[in-house]
């Protein structure tokens, strides 16, 4: 998950933003790092050869230098950030090699579910995308706030219920990545890792047509079973019987998660199912 | 007849927070017990608890964020712990107990460790440096205090009755909302910062007129010390920015209480309005924290360089600038929520342009080291370890302000070891930085320096060890807030930091024993003069401890370092015996009406949270009936005789005068 082992244009390009900027920023701070060090050292007051200068207060050179110094940093990485951020916006499509996949993700309490509407499939914990091809992502959440997060692919971007966020990515290179939620949403948080399988751009519809003969059916009923809180270990795969689920879940058709159960919790956590009154 | 509350409430079957908390109520007894024996309750109440005298308020708040400083420290250790053990296992805490630990541990750090630690100082300090006898609101002072207090005993009783939120120090909606968050835990953290922030917003209310309205003869606003002009710049941010975390809890409260719909997932209500207003006071409070700091290292720098601060004016621009751009910038802590890259990069820009003024003072403060001769005194060694860690703590920030780099690294473990790089080696370094600078004026002996410098090395040293690694899990991916985590790369960071935490560990143990062994040898160490760093501001023109009254005569301001001019004058001018006439002092009466006033906030509080409707009644009207009184006072002040004045004064300038006779000869 190493963010300088990119494995896609978009971690490439966040990648060498951030260390471009560490490095020109490190052009001013060692040299200051060194001069505080230096200038303490050197003015101790056990120090005879050092010059005591107690009225060296105020000096017109020195108040613009260290005035400019700051100010053509912030100019040269405002720019940095300026044109990254649009050439990186994550709503803007990263153009590949053959058709656009289309992946609908939804962070559940707490799992991740990922629907591919053209493909008339949807999977649980694992993503699988072919290599090079442009991936555009639309996310939502069923409950609570999470961040969808493939470290090695680049950007993240919240899901949040109720609204669609846009992300697009690609992969480059076949293999295994993980990805994971980068808000915390809730005691089952740590366990909303999920595997990334890249494959190749051959492989991937036969990938597709070995899921689509699964036997359980993502629809209304099975997604909100789906969607109680709770931790998922295996890996599911759904064919998915209505190609506008998403679109039920974002637009609150279909209502938020329930969150805890409240007679499971009531000893524990004192949700008041039972007013003493 | 109580609420939601029951036996169920107390965790029987968490050994944990339960010897905890069994723990620290025996101690909080004995110490009680110890206090009623021995017979000083009447000196606590009437010397401390009910003192209006901003000095005893000062140390009182400094002495509850000390406090809190262990209770957060001790989250702390144990999240290193978890976070070290808990690699393909649940480590020892389990996710319902972690949460609430990451979250108190948020909440008390900066709530009820660095404001009051820093809104302590200010206030000690503050009045003694402009020359004035007291705060512009004495009372109300003392009801900021103990509001505050109110909030953190709120906190830690929720680790022994009910729960603490697991959502995160700030609370984020929807996992906030009732829905998600059904127990009382998100109640308490509500509720006590509503209270303490009411006590925050009194004290920066306070020291914005003190600042304002109350100087000295010559005193102009040219010629105030640097920490006055970082007061009054962190004060105003606290007035302006505290009524948003207030309006923005009450909404949160509305929701959990009268079934409101501002931030919930259903009926219109949004999510990202919480993030805008919780941000919107966010992030002017990590200035609010870091000015004072500034102003402290500015005071230190200074002082023991010999010299005057190098570019005065231009770090009073830098300060206000900090001051007024620290609000534009709050959009930065979610570039990732999906706004648009033109937004994204407005804030990104923004927030890189308060690196400008933050450089500027990195930079006067290396030129004011330039031509001194430095003494490397206790307080000095922080500042010089605040320059050095500081800088890569503003790469950092600068850093993850650029939106593209910030897609990677929001919410990662790279993003907590930045907050803490900046919190605790600006924030923290300065709050020990002053407390070693101003102990002596407090109480009158410095604290013994063997054991100062000893803390001030395991804390960097400590503090290195710690977050560089937490950088490095960043840069591999790890997010922040993990239980438990199955990735092999993250593991051997998280054992570094482990150590890292037992060394700092060390060095707050050295922090407790230096003052333990410097209060066993205060004789030796008293301060005679009440200018024990040859300082240069006038909190050092009187005696350690001040007087309550702070100065017999209101000083005459002639420049700035008003005290570092004044002893020049009096080294050239023969001393003048001539004997001042002394008069009458007006002071401030001591007054209980903080002390109770939060006594039934305390009580209302606690009812809230746990539904006890007929005691928040109670609880309101008691805290009520309590301005009434207050208000309906017939005599708020008692004089202090001539007589008395001049008594007190004339022991101290004897010594004084010995002093400088001294320092003439040599």
């Amino acid at each position: 998950m190493n963010l300088l082992d990119p494995q896609g244009p978009v971690a490439a390009a966040n990648s060498t933003i951030l260390v471009d900027s560490v490095f020109i920023m490190l052009a001013i701070v060692v040299p200051t790092i060194i001069a505080i060090l230096a200038f303490a050292f050197w003015f101790r007051a056990s120090n005879p050869k050092a010059k005591f200068q107690p009225d060296f207060v105020y000096s017109g050179r020195v108040e613009m230098v260290v005035w400019a110094i700051p100010a053509l940093t912030v100019i040269l990485l405002g720019g940095v950030a300026w044109i990254g951020s649009h050439q990186l916006d994550p709503a803007a499509p990263v153009p590949g090699t053959g058709s656009p996949v289309r992946i609908q993700a939804v962070s559940l309490d707490w799992k991740w579910l990922f629907i591919y509407p053209d493909q008339r499939i949807a999977t649980v914990n694992t993503l699988t995308v072919p290599a090079g091809a442009e991936l555009n992502f639309q996310l939502t959440s069923s409950s609570v706030m999470n961040t969808f997060f493939i470290p090695q692919l680049g950007s993240m971007i919240y899901t949040m219920n109720g609204m669609v966020t846009k992300l697009n990515l690609r992969a480059d290179n076949e293999g295994k990545l993980q990805g994971l939620s980068a808000h915390f949403s809730g005691d089952g948080f740590p366990d909303m890792m999920f595997d990334v399988n890249v494959v190749s751009p051959l492989a991937f519809p036969e990938w597709v047509a070995t899921t689509a003969k699964s036997d359980a059916v993502l629809n209304e009923d099975s997604y909100k079973k789906l969607m109680q809180q709770g931790i998922e270990k295996g890996r599911p795969t759904y064919r998915l019987d209505d190609p506008r689920l998403f679109d039920l879940i974002a637009t609150q058709h279909i209502p938020p998660g329930p969150g805890p159960e409240l007679a499971s919790e009531a000893g524990r956590s004192h949700s008041g199912g039972h007013d003493a009154r | 007849m109580l609420g939601k509350l029951d036996w169920s409430a107390i965790p029987f079957d968490q050994p944990i927070p339960l010897i905890a908390g069994g723990v620290v109520l025996v101690g909080i007894l004995a110490v009680l017990a110890w206090v009623v024996v021995k017979g000083h309750l009447p000196y606590l109440w009437h010397e401390w608890i009910t003192s209006v005298d901003h000095k005893r308020i000062g140390v009182m708040y400094i002495l509850l964020a000390s406090v809190m400083l262990l209770r957060g420290g001790s989250d702390a250790i144990m999240m290193r712990i978890q976070q070290a053990v808990a690699y393909q296992s649940q480590g020892y805490l389990p996710p319902e107990h972690y949460n609430q630990i990451f979250s108190a541990h948020g909440t008390i750090m900066i709530f009820f460790v660095a404001m009051p630690f820093v809104i302590g100082l200010m206030n000690l300090i503050v009045p003694l440096q402009l020359g004035v006898r007291d705060v512009a609101f004495p009372t109300l002072n003392s009801v900021g205090f103990w509001l505050t207090a109110t909030g953190a005993l709120l906190v830690n009783l929720s680790l022994v009755i009910g729960e603490f939120a697991r959502t995160g120090w700030l609370a984020f909606p929807p996992l906030s909302e009732l829905s998600y968050s059904p127990g009382v835990g998100v109640d308490y953290y509500a509720w006590s910062l509503q209270i303490s922030g009411v006590g925050t917003l009194v004290a920066g209310i306070n020291l914005v007129t003190t600042v304002l309205k109350l100087r000295t003869k010559g005193m102009n606003y040219l010629r105030m010390p640097m920490f006055c002009w970082t007061t009054l710049a962190s004060n105003l941010l606290i007035v302006a920015a505290f009524p948003i975390l207030t309006a923005t809890l009450a909404m949160l409260l509305l929701d959990r209480y009268l079934g409101f719909h501002f931030f919930t997932n259903e009926a219109g209500g949004n999510v990202m309005m919480f993030m805008n207003l919780i941000w919107a006071w966010g992030h002017p409070e990590v200035y609010i924290l870091v000015l004072p700091a500034f102003g402290i290292f500015s005071e230190v720098v200074s002082t023991f360089s010999g010299k005057a601060l190098f570019g005065y004016r231009s770090m009073v621009l830098a300060t206000m600038a900090i001051c007024v751009i620290s609000f534009m910038v709050w959009l930065h802590h979610f570039f990732t929520m999906g706004a648009g890259p033109d937004v994204n990069a407005i804030f990104g820009i923004a927030s890189m342009i308060i690196a400008i003024p933050t450089g500027v003072k990195i930079y006067n403060w290396l030129f004011t080291m330039y031509g001194g001769r430095i003494r490397f005194e206790t307080p000095m060694l922080w500042s010089i370890g605040f320059m050095v860690t500081f800088i890569i703590g503003g790469l950092t920030g600068v850093l993850v302000a650029v939106p593209p780099a910030d897609f990677i690294l929001h919410n990662s473990m790279f993003l907590v070891a930045h907050f803490h790089n900046v919190i605790i080696g600006g924030v923290l370094f300065g709050a020990f930085a002053g407390f070693e600078y101003w102990f002596p004026k407090a109480f009158g002996f410095r604290l013994n320096d063997r054991w100062g410098k000893l803390a001030f090395w395991f804390t960097f040293l400590g503090f290195y060890v710690t977050f560089i690694p937490l950088y490095v899990a960043g840069m591999l991916g790890m997010t922040r807030r993990m239980q438990h985590y199955d990735v092999a790369a993250w593991r051997p960071w998280m054992l570094v930091a482990a150590v890292g935490m037992a060394v700092l560990t060390i060095g707050v143990i050295c922090q407790i024993v230096q003052i333990v062994v410097s209060i066993r040898n205060r004789e030796a160490l008293r301060d005679r003069t009440g200018d024990p760093w040859d300082g240069r501001s006038l909190e050092w023109a009187t005696s350690s401890p001040p007087p309550v009254f702070n100065f017999a005569f209101n000083p005459d301001v002639r420049g700035e370092d008003a005290y570092w001019d004044m002893k020049a004058h009096a080294k050239q001018q023969s001393l003048d015996h001539d004997t001042p006439e002394y008069q009458d002092i007006e002071m401030p009466r001591n007054s209980p009406t903080g002390f109770v006033c939060a006594f039934f906030a305390t009580v209302m509080g606690f009812a809230l949270i746990w539904h006890i409707w007929w005691m928040v009644i109670l609880g309101g009207i008691g805290a009520f009936a309590t301005f009434v009184v207050f208000a309906w006072r017939d005599h708020d002040e008692y004089v202090i005789p001539a007589d008395e004045v001049a008594a007190i004064d004339r022991v101290n300038l004897e010594e004084r005068r010995n002093l400088v006779s001294m320092a003439g000869t040599v």
